[in-house]
């Protein structure tokens, strides 16, 4: 028997009651931002968690960290089960999973030093001496390429890439297994963007990390992540390795998805035929029966019968090798057809 | 050639600040031809929002200082027109979409009382010969039963339909000229590519001649029939699109190009990105902004800023513009590069 995966999330669900009427009553319903999802991440593997607004990938993150409460499904990590731990509970847990968030203006204390920062998870945890911990702070401004002698300084001294350096540093603190990096990049500027993006790169190796990496640009996907699970309205409706994703799509979502990603090249620009999706993504308080996709789905007329409006698509296996970690998986109900 | 519908020379703006003087434009010069799109890219600060704000006369002032040569729009220097006039010019014969259409659109205004406004303004229409012209203009945008939308509150539409409205609004007056200002940088890219697709429809049926702002090369790959870089508040390089994707000629333009994670490079390789970090508009470099972050600098870079100037591509024999003194040597490079 192989040891369990690093992390293992079982139909995950997070629903969030809206419309409570009084203070006891019951709420009206409820807006269901992640609805059933379900992946496993091995030791020092990467996988992408794509989607646009609103499709859960944030909140299927905060959930894994336990930031947001899950409303049912199960988050194991190394074979123990998180959720419903309370916060001492999770305490020995958290240094094994940490995270870093898209806004490094919001995500840094103003008032305190890059070097208290950096300190102060080594200080919750009781790890390195106090007077070690100074030391350990430069070390990790180093690891992240910063100058080590900025140690003193505060964040609004250092620009937005240096800041996401920063919140990195802070992640690494505790030594983690696995970094939860939500939108890292989407708030820098190009060429900042690919420094940061190697770094973590670069980090990933050195210190055998696992990511989840969730983003919505799926080029910066492609370059860090070795895995893509793509969501929308809270489920995962495919996921499968980087080649077979990008070079093979099996979900009409995926694929319009990466048909409407605008590309650096005028000549492909002008040569590409662009899958325009009808609308807008509907409202998670009011998801459509059946697939969640098909009310935009350009490929629903492809599937005989009722069953794109009428049933819930379960991810099943599309292809992929032999191993159960590399199945290329698809939630469509065009896919029993196709075989 | 024909006249350009609009023309800037050496435009510059400068904020007086408590922490000196801000250069945030910078002798910028450009010219608009009717129906064609101007890609304007470059990174936060690197004033090319200020640059089409200035045109406008929407810089404040105090601490905005305007500066320019000429900004001749048609008959018109706009440069010297009173607010008064100016006024009539915007909304009217130029629009602008701004990035955010929350934050664009009044909230406190149904979204049909804020688009009637711009007819009664601009055309003197009557309220209700206003609304069918701007239900008209709803549809246009493909908004579906765009009478209901015009009694609909901004907050009740989707990031999408706002835009679209903002969209909608700007084309009211039929303009010459439309700056969009990162119009679909807040909106996912399903929503995006509706958005493109539109812009490019309303301008092969008006002609209108689109300034379009961004930090996405590859919406400006697929928009742009010219393209303008802009780094520190000058521009650095000035092309037509296909050849400033394929043969850039100043070492910003080819470093932010080489930034970009693309569909089809090896995964595996680390991507060539530009060391170092933008300038301090405070405090600037003497000679080129982008010497200290360059890997051609030489010290005649650091003596004296280059200025944008024509270079003659070796390959399609065609004349460039770059504000980099090895432009040659690049535009050499990449003709020895495509014969071999």
């Amino acid at each position: 028997m192989s040891s369990p995966p690093l992390l293992r999330v079982r139909d995950l669900a997070v629903h969030f009651p809206v419309g409570r009427r009084g203070l006891l009553g019951r709420p009206a319903r409820h807006l269901k931002a992640v609805d059933g999802v379900s992946f496993d991440l091995e030791r020092g593997e990467s996988l992408g968690l794509v989607g646009e607004s609103g499709c859960g990938k944030s909140t299927t993150a905060r959930a894994i960290v336990g930031l947001q409460r899950a409303s049912a499904g199960s988050v194991q990590l190394d074979g123990v089960e998180l959720t419903g731990l309370d916060r001492r509970a999770w305490l020995p847990h958290r240094r094994r999973v940490q995270m870093i968030f898209q806004d490094p203006y919001a995500s840094l204390d103003p008032r305190q030093t890059v070097g208290s920062i950096l300190a102060e998870p080594l200080s919750i945890h009781g790890l390195a001496k106090p007077r070690r911990r100074k030391l350990e702070a430069m070390a990790l401004l180093e690891a992240v390429g910063l100058n080590p002698r900025h140690v003193a300084r505060y964040p609004h001294e250092f620009s937005g890439g240096q800041r996401q350096r920063i919140g990195i540093a802070r992640a690494l603190a505790l030594e983690p297994e696995l970094l939860i990096c939500d939108e890292p990049v989407s708030a820098l500027d190009v060429s900042i963007q690919a420094q940061i993006i190697n770094l973590l790169d670069e980090l990933r190796r050195r210190f055998g990390l696992a990511y989840l990496f969730i983003a919505h640009d799926l080029a910066v996907v492609r370059h860090l992540c070795e895995r893509v699970a793509v969501m929308y309205l809270g489920r995962v409706v495919e996921d499968a390795e980087r080649e077979r994703l990008f070079a093979s799509p099996r979900h009409p979502y995926t694929r319009a998805l990466l048909s409407a990603v605008p590309v650096a090249d005028p000549a492909r620009e002008r040569e590409r035929r662009r899958t325009l999706l009808r609308g807008d993504v509907p409202s998670p308080l009011d998801p459509p029966g059946g697939c969640p996709f098909h009310p935009r789905c350009p490929e629903r007329e492809a599937v005989e019968g009722d069953a794109c409006a009428v049933s819930v698509p379960s991810l099943g296996r599309v292809g992929g090798g032999d191993d159960a970690a590399c199945a290329h998986q698809s939630a469509c109900h065009l896919d029993p057809t196709l075989e | 050639m024909a006249t350009p519908m609009l023309s800037v020379r050496d435009l510059s703006v400068r904020f007086d600040t408590p922490h000196g003087s801000v250069r945030a434009v910078d002798g910028v010069s450009f010219e608009l031809h009717e129906g064609e799109t101007l890609g304007l890219v470059g990174e936060s600060g690197s004033g090319k929002s200020v640059t089409n704000l200035a045109l406008l006369g929407l810089v404040p002032s105090p601490p905005g200082v305007v500066e320019a040569r000429e900004v001749r729009f048609g008959e018109r220097d706009l440069a010297t027109l009173p607010p008064a006039e100016l006024r009539r010019i915007r909304g009217n014969e130029i629009a602008m979409i701004f990035q955010d259409p929350m934050t664009s659109l009044n909230p406190l205004l149904t979204v049909g009382r804020q688009l009637t406004e711009v007819l009664e303004e601009h055309r003197g229409l009557s309220r209700s010969e206003a609304r069918t012209l701007c239900a008209r203009g709803l549809g246009d945008v493909g908004i579906p039963e765009p009478e209901a939308r015009l009694d609909a509150w901004p907050h009740e539409l989707s990031g999408g339909m706002r835009q679209r409205v903002m969209i909608a609004m700007a084309l009211l007056c039929r303009p010459r000229v439309l700056i969009a200002d990162e119009p679909t940088t807040a909106l996912d890219v399903t929503i995006q590519a509706q958005i493109l697709e539109l812009l490019a429809d309303l301008q092969e049926r008006h002609g209108t001649a689109i300034v379009l702002i961004t930090h996405d090369l590859g919406v400006v790959a697929g928009m742009a029939d010219r393209v303008h870089v802009m780094y520190a508040g000058r521009l650095v390089e000035a092309a037509r699109t296909d050849d400033l994707f394929g043969r850039p000629l100043h070492p910003y333009t080819e470093g932010l190009l080489a930034s970009v994670p693309s569909f089809d490079g090896d995964p595996t390789q680390a991507l060539a990105s530009i060391p170092g970090q933008p300038p301090d508009l405070v405090d600037l470099p003497p000679g080129c902004a982008f010497a200290p972050r360059c890997p051609l600098a030489s010290d005649a870079c650091r003596a004296r800023t280059p200025l944008l100037e024509e270079v003659t591509d070796p390959r399609s024999s065609r004349r460039r513009r770059s504000a980099c003194l090895d432009a040659l040597a690049l535009a050499e490079r990449h003709a020895g590069e495509a014969s071999r």
